[in-house]
């Protein structure tokens, strides 16, 4: 129901305690943010059998989201598309909405509240919401004769303001907008788009000093001056200058500023009147204990900006959300005991276009705070933290927000924060989360191969499970392309509320055998263990655990070369069949292309085979060779033959390609021979079995165009003959620049020492672990020790391994005319009928 | 499970030596042009599901064997073979059939 501006209807009589409907009656003064929402969350928990809820507003709407008249103001958005709940909602949910309806004062003895047009209306409970007003600091000259505000002069607080300010707008030519803070920026932004010249007129040293220490205020001041907006320090305003009407400002140091129109934007102030005048106590607001009940009446809430709860009074929304929901559960007694603890105040804002986001303190408070600053004036950037033991108490974001939601996230919870500084300010590997966990709406899609939301995590981890690996095992979350993963684990630790559990398995090589791979690989070897099924026998009871037969092969391949006794079961359907399976179930076929070098004779043998086997896709891949896509199981052994090239190994867990630039044989620039380096390597390492996939590189000259430098492996070519060797790198589901290892003499340097790289990489990688992160987790100083200084006396036997795999390889395509196993390549054995 | 005659009678097939279908592997028959994978465990023992994933349809012949788990190889979902279902989730059920070997080593497979 709702009601504009009711003429008639005024009972005399109060009406009995309870209506008609047997409820009891809920009045809510003020529909503005904080109020309809803590209605909503009343409704969430049924208060609606409870409860005959009846709303009154000052404003003559439904209730719109404040914050983005900012927006309205300066175009972007229409007043229409602010609102949060319409009137319908109102409605449709049996709210009784008096809106443009102003409660006057409240009767706490006869529990009945009086409208300004006289009316009454009994409560059994009151909700006060009555949020703000903007303040206006004493000025000669503000008012006009009627005690209003004068011609020209307005507050930004309400749509009617933003109506108001932007119908002045039009036609001013220099406006002044008093109040640097929050408010004021997001005015002065409003302003300038309407073509006005607009001043900033500000009583503190530096712009909002309340989020924002001095240095960082001063980046700010030169960031909005190149927007265009005037800035005045430190000056305080004496008077509005202008008979009927703003001609200008003056300032107590006694300049004056020539303006046709200004906003004061001086702060707010709480419109807790309504309840001083109540007998309710009333401080800077009405003081409330921690179910958000008024300390003098159990029958009356307060909620929002009015309130003061412990000693404190909030000026911002997310607060508000949280003293909502206390409300709530208190009042329709879902839980009686809940209690509101006060927030934390982190916010992201943005200013004139400026990402800005700021919580807790500003400058060190304690001897032992720790301060991280990184300042880039120039382009407006400055990023602060202030660390407290190892938890995070203040940080500042200007410019550049990228990595607030963690900051927030860390802030909000008090989670103990990362040993390298740097990466809490700036983005050193793949993105994270996108809001704080608790901001982050429930359906957020965590993982998004296979579409976990944060609330199934969550509800997994409610069900009792409290590792990652136990929460991965059960939601398949992070279990894709596994870029997400340390997503999860932030969603599963917030979760279980630091109750994280974890998995001994995460230390083992593989999670079927107990063993660390160290421990693995001496076993194997001690007790001369040769396929995977005897190492099941010896070392794990017999148990064949699925999902360790794969990791397993690719050690004992790695232990044993030739003398590995290959059990086909324990290969992915991938390495049985030398391809990759497709959605389709079809198969991918990838011939090796040396450096990603071919001939013409080698493409018309491709046309070729392509044409006769009828290949849905011909495609160039990443790895600068030729992809037949969609070829079925039986004609995998034909097609091999027919190319007559090796395998390409596009399918293993293996090295891959090495892609190569046209270096010196083409390009003006190249300094060292890339392509035949790239071909040389790709012929000693084809096939070799390794933890994760190896991808390499080799480029001519710093300019770097095959992509060495995100490589796995990537060789680069500088001037005086010499190769820089990197290791690390990677640019796929995570993004790492490889290190820079060693600077080699010549090609066969480059190869010896990749070589020996790898057969340390195999050894001491776990299953899977991707050299972006085996370098860091082993350390690239310790890795060069080790493999250049030989710290450790194993290179010449990591020369020798390397040299025993090299020689072992053997092409797996050679199986078209030998297959290893009973139907190998048939996708259906055979057809039976009832005997 | 002991191999009896009067179970055969009707709806029996002998889909031929288990030899088809290499140790810890499976393979797809098909049977009355119903699509059916036979895996042969290290266990000793022999098992039959339906042919395709219930997930994203991938030929689960195709996937790897430990024991009495099958590992479906398109997203690794994995199935109890001796139940059907899908580990972690009693919703999720995989079609299984009896299967028994001869003495001969022959895979009988009663629908
Ligand atoms: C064919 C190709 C895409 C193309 O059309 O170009 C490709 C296709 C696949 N990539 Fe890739 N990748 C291909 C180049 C790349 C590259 C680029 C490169 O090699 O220079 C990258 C980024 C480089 C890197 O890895 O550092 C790349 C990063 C990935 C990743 C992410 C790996 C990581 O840890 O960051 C995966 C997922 C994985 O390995 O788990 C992946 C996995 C896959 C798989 C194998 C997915 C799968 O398991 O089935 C795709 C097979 C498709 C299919 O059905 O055949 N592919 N993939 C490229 C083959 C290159 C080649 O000739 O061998
Ligand atoms: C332009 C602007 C930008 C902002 N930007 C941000 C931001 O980026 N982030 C952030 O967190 N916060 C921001 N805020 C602050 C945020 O909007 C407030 O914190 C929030 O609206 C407070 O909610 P409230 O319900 O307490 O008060 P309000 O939203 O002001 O609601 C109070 C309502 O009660 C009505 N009312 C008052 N007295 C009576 C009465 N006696 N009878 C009937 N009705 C009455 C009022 O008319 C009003 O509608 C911004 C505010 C403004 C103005
Ligand atoms: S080819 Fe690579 S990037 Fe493309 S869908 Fe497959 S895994 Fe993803
Ligand atoms: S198709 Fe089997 S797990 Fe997706």
């Amino acid at each position: 129901m709702i009601h504009y501006h009711p003429s008639v209807t005024v009972s005399d009589n109060i009406p009995p305690k309870t209506t008609p409907s047997g409820k009891s009656r809920l009045l809510v003064i003020g529909n503005g943010m904080a109020g309809a929402r803590t209605v909503e969350e009343i409704l969430l928990r049924g208060g609606a059998d409870q409860f005959d809820i009846t709303m009154f507003g000052d404003e003559p709407y439904g209730n719109y989201n404040r914050i983005l008249l900012s927006n309205v103001l300066n175009g972007s958005q229409r007043a229409d598309e602010i609102f949060l709940n319409p009137l319908s909602w109102y409605t449709e949910n049996d709210v009784t909405l008096y809106a443009g309806v102003r409660v006057k004062s409240i009767d706490r003895a006869a529990k009945t509240v009086l409208t300004t047009n006289g009316e009454t209306y009994p409560y059994d409970k009151l909700i006060i919401a009555t949020g703000s007003r903007p303040f206006v600091p004493p000025m000669e000259g503000v008012n006009d004769e009627n005690g209003g505000l004068k011609p020209g002069v307005f507050v930004f607080r309400t749509i009617e303001d933003c109506n108001k300010i932007a119908g002045h707008a039009v036609k001013s030519r220099r406006a002044a907008v008093i109040g640097g803070g929050l408010l004021g920026l997001e005015a002065a932004k409003g302003l300038l788009n309407y073509g006005a010249e607009v001043h900033v007129i500000h009583l503190a040293n530096h712009l909002m000093e309340n989020q924002l220490d001095s240095t960082a205020g001063l980046i700010l001041r030169s960031t909005m001056e190149r927007m265009g907006v005037k800035v005045h320090l430190g000056k305080s305003t004496a008077a509005v200058l202008g008979e009927g009407h703003v001609t200008g400002l003056r300032f107590k140091d006694g300049e004056t500023l020539d303006c046709d129109m200004v906003v004061v934007s001086a702060g707010i102030r709480p419109n807790a009147e309504i309840g001083k005048e109540a007998g309710l106590t009333t401080e800077r607001a009405i003081v409330v204990d921690d179910q958000m009940r008024s300390v003098d009446d159990p029958d009356i809430y307060v909620v929002g900006e009015c309130a003061q709860h412990r000693g404190k009074v909030y000026g911002l929304v997310a607060p508000l959300w949280e003293q909502g929901i206390t409300l709530a559960d208190h009042l329709t007694k879902r839980k009686e005991t809940a209690i509101y603890h006060g927030s934390k105040i982190a916010t992201k804002l943005k200013v004139m276009g400026v990402e800005l986001a700021s919580m807790g303190i500003t400058e060190p408070q304690e001897a032992d705070d720790e301060v991280v600053v990184f300042s880039e004036p120039k382009r407006g950037i400055y990023k602060k933290m202030i660390i407290r033991g190892d938890t995070l108490v203040g940080a500042t974001l200007l410019g550049d927000i990228s990595k607030a939601s963690y900051l927030m996230q860390a802030f909000d919870r008090g989670t103990p924060l990362p040993d390298e500084r740097a990466s809490l300010l700036f983005d050193l590997g793949t993105a994270t989360v996108a809001g704080t966990m608790l901001e982050m709406p429930n359906e957020t899609q965590i993982c998004n191969c296979n579409g976990v939301s944060k609330g199934a995590i969550k509800d997994c981890v409610l069900g009792g499970k409290k590792s990652l690996k136990a929460v991965m095992d059960a939601t398949r979350a992070g279990t894709g392309c596994g870029s997400c993963k340390s997503l999860v684990k932030e969603v599963v630790e917030w979760a279980c509320d630091g109750e994280v559990e974890e998995d001994p398995s995460i230390h083992y090589y593989v999670p079927g055998v107990p063993l660390q791979k160290h421990v693995l690989i001496a076993a194997i070897q001690s007790q001369n263990l040769r396929s995977v099924s005897s190492v099941f026998e010896a070392l794990a009871n017999g148990v064949e655990e699925v999902g360790s037969k794969m990791g397993l092969a690719s050690l004992l391949k790695t232990i044993w070369g030739a003398e590995y006794e290959d059990e086909r079961d324990s290969r992915y359907i991938n390495d049985r069949v030398h391809a990759n399976i497709q959605k389709d179930r079809t198969f991918s076929v990838v011939p090796r292309i040396f450096g990603g070098v071919t001939t013409a004779d080698d493409l018309i043998k491709i046309g070729e085979v392509a044409k006769k086997y009828d290949v849905p896709m011909v495609k160039f891949t990443g790895g600068q060779r030729i992809d037949l896509l969609g070829v079925k199981k039986e004609d995998l052994p034909g097609m091999w033959k027919d190319l007559g090239m090796p395998s390409g190994h596009a399918y293993a867990k293996s090295f891959r390609t090495c892609k190569t630039c046209v270096g010196t044989d083409f390009c003006r620039y190249g300094l060292g021979d890339s392509t035949s380096l790239g071909i040389a390597i790709e012929k000693r390492f084809q096939g070799l079995e390794t933890p994760g996939k190896i991808k390499m590189a080799t480029a001519g000259c710093p300019r770097n165009c095959s992509e060495a430098m995100v490589k796995d492996l990537g060789a680069v070519a500088i001037e005086g003959g010499k190769w820089e060797l990197y290791v690390g790198g990677g640019a796929g589901a995570h993004i790492r620049k490889g290190d820079l290892f060693c600077t080699l003499g010549s090609h066969e340097e480059v190869i010896h020492m990749m070589g020996r790289f790898m057969q340390y990489y195999r050894e001491n990688a776990k299953y899977l672990e991707r050299t972006y992160s085996f370098v860091p987790r082993i350390g690239l100083e310790k890795l060069r020790q080790i493999l250049l200084e030989d710290s450790e006396g194993i290179c010449d036997r990591l020369d020798t391994e390397m040299q025993a795999s090299v020689d072992a390889y053997v092409d797996p395509w050679l199986e078209a005319e030998t297959p290893a196993t009973a139907n190998q390549f048939t996708t259906l054995v055979g057809a039976g009928g009832a005997i | 499970m002991p191999f009896s005659q009067t179970e055969i009678a009707l709806k029996s097939v002998n889909l031929g030596s288990i030899q088809q279908i290499p140790p810890g592997e499976g393979r797809e028959f098909a049977v009355d042009g119903e699509l059916i994978a036979i895996f042969h465990s290290r266990n000793g023992k022999t098992y039959a599901t339906q042919a395709l994933c219930p997930h994203r349809q991938a030929p689960l012949a195709d996937g790897l064997l430990g024991g009495a788990t099958l590992q479906c190889p398109y997203h690794a979902w994995k199935f109890d073979l001796e139940t059907g279902r899908k580990l972690g989730d009693d919703a999720c059920e995989l079609d299984t059939y009896a299967v028994n070997l001869t003495a001969a080593g022959e895979i009988i497979l009663t629908l």
